[in-house]
Formats: structure tokens, C-alpha cells, sequence
């Protein structure tokens, strides 16, 4: 990987974590809110809503291209909506009410130094690396 | 490349307007990512290169997170109080420990995240995608709907 690509990356996260700050997404408090139908706080829906919008349009793009600006594209191969998917994406969604934390704002939460954020991101990646164990990567 | 003033103007703003500014950078950084490398933005899949590397994949998905890291930082400089810490008391505990293994567990079985499907692959129309969305989404409902019933939310 050439030193242009690593920067591309790195200013991809740098937008994604002022993305992720801004909108809200790393309170927990009110990830939960989003998820609360009792006292529901609609705000993060804005944040997928303004993210898909800006999105989209790029992926239209690409996919006519057929070509990333430093290399071939690296669409998601699976089309199968399989009990795999729903399990997981299941499991995901208990951790994210129980938490108010996803993968993204659970990484920038190290930035609180707090041990809760710690407890969980060690959790996260103990949970990521058990089902490595038992289905072992594939390229 | 996004200016203090800005930030500094998002400070006082309602948080919708902030939730759809975020949202369009996050796209923003998607759009990047898909633009020139080629690549998906998804969260999951870089905790996945981090506790089982595989070749090809690992480089940039760490400088994807130093640019999280160092994204975050300046942010939450001018927005404090952004990314909050809670007293950790064994109950506390309790949820993230559970709650971290299940969001590591369950996004490795179901291959993404809240970024992964949510943005990119609903941005692409995926039906996958949009299958995981509605569940992780639905899960997470009724799993606050049950830590209301249960007392857990005060």
C-alpha cells in the first residue's frame, strides 16, 4: 500500500470522526434515546439520513466508473440474506441498546479515557476475536 | 479543511442540525474512501483487522482509525463535552462488558455495523444491508423497550 492510499485513509477517518462527534453519536445517552420508543428522540436519524444522502450519489458514480481513483473497487461480494446476517445483525442490535455504542463511536470513546469506554472496547474485541476462533477469517 | 468557526457555529446549534451536519461528513468520509481507494467504510470490519489481521487489509484500516482518533480529538475540542464518560459502577460494568461482546460477536457474524450497512450498503441499495439495518435496529428497540420495563434506564 503506497503512502497516497494511507493518507486517503487517514483523512476518510479524520471526516468520519468530526462526523461522528458532531452528530451525536458518541453519547451513548443518546443512542438510547434514538432506540427508546417510551421517550423517543428522533435527532440520530438525521445523522444516517444526511450520511446516506451525501453518500449515494457517489456510490451511482462509482459503480458507472468502475474504477477507485488509486485501484480497482472492492464491492461487498455476499448477496445472501441468510440466518447468518439476521443472527448477527440481532446480536449487534442487543449490544447497541445495552450500550448506546457501535463499532465507530465505541473507538472514539477511547478518547474519554474512561474506563467504561475501555471495558467496552476490550469487550468488543474479545467478542470480534471469539468468533474469529470458531470461523476463522477468510480472504 | 473543516474550520474552527464552523465547529465553534455548530456549538449553539439545535442538535438535528447538528446530527445532519455529522451525517454529511460521515458520508463525506464514505464517499473518500469508496473514491479512491475503492474501499467499504465500516467500523466492524476494521475491529475484525485488528484482533485477526488479515494481509491487505490492515494498513488502511489503521490509518482510517488514527484519522478517527485524530478527527474525534478536534472536534471534541470545540465541541465539549461530546464524548462523555459515565461513572462506572458494576451495573455500568455489566451493560458495556455484555454490551461489547455482543456488538463485537454480532457484527463479525453479520459482517457490518451501523456504518457498513447502515450508510454503505443502504447507500448502495444492498438488500442485505437493508435486512440488517431493520434488525439491529429492531433488536435494539426492544432491548431498551426491556431495560425500561426492568428499572435499567434511571
Amino acid at each position: 500500500m503506497s503512502r497516497r492510499d494511507w493518507l486517503w485513509a487517514l483523512v476518510a477517518g479524520l471526516f468520519f470522526g468530526v462526523g461522528l462527534v458532531i452528530s451525536g453519536m458518541t453519547d451513548p445517552l443518546r443512542v438510547r434515546a434514538f432506540l427508546d420508543v417510551a421517550a423517543w428522540d428522533p435527532t440520530l436519524m438525521f445523522v444516517m439520513g444526511g450520511a446516506i444522502l451525501a453518500h449515494a450519489p457517489v456510490v451511482w458514480l462509482m459503480r458507472r466508473r468502475g474504477r477507485a481513483l488509486e485501484g480497482p473497487m472492492h464491492w461487498p461480494t455476499p448477496t445472501r440474506v441468510d440466518a447468518r446476517l439476521v443472527g448477527g445483525a440481532a446480536l449487534f442490535g442487543v449490544g447497541w441498546g445495552l450500550s448506546g455504542y457501535c463499532p465507530g463511536p465505541a473507538l472514539i470513546s477511547v478518547l474519554s479515557l474512561s474506563a467504561g469506554a475501555f471495558a467496552f472496547v476490550g469487550a468488543m474485541l474479545l467478542g470480534s476475536r471469539l468468533v474469529a476462533r470458531f470461523d476463522p477469517p477468510r480472504a | 479543511m473543516i474550520h474552527p468557526d464552523w465547529l465553534r457555529w455548530l456549538h449553539w446549534q439545535p442538535s438535528f442540525t447538528r446530527a445532519l451536519a455529522g451525517g454529511v461528513l460521515i458520508g463525506t468520509s464514505a464517499s473518500l474512501l469508496l473514491g479512491t481507494l475503492g474501499r467499504i467504510a465500516g467500523w466492524s470490519g476494521v475491529v475484525s483487522s485488528l484482533v485477526t489481521p488479515v494481509r491487505g487489509h490492515v494498513a488502511w484500516r489503521v490509518a482510517l482509525v488514527v484519522g478517527l482518533l485524530l478527527g474525534g480529538l478536534a472536534a471534541v475540542h470545540f465541541l465539549p463535552g461530546s464524548i462523555p464518560s459515565f461513572a462506572f459502577t458494576p451495573r455500568s460494568a455489566a451493560l458495556l462488558v455484555g454490551g461489547g461482546l455482543l456488538v463485537g460477536s454480532g457484527t463479525r457474524i453479520g459482517n457490518g455495523c451501523t456504518s457498513g450497512h447502515g450508510v454503505c450498503g443502504i447507500s448502495r441499495g444492498s438488500p442485505r444491508s437493508i435486512v440488517a439495518t431493520i434488525t439491529f435496529i429492531g433488536t435494539g428497540i426492544a432491548t431498551v423497550a426491556v431495560m425500561r420495563a426492568l428499572g435499567l434506564l434511571s
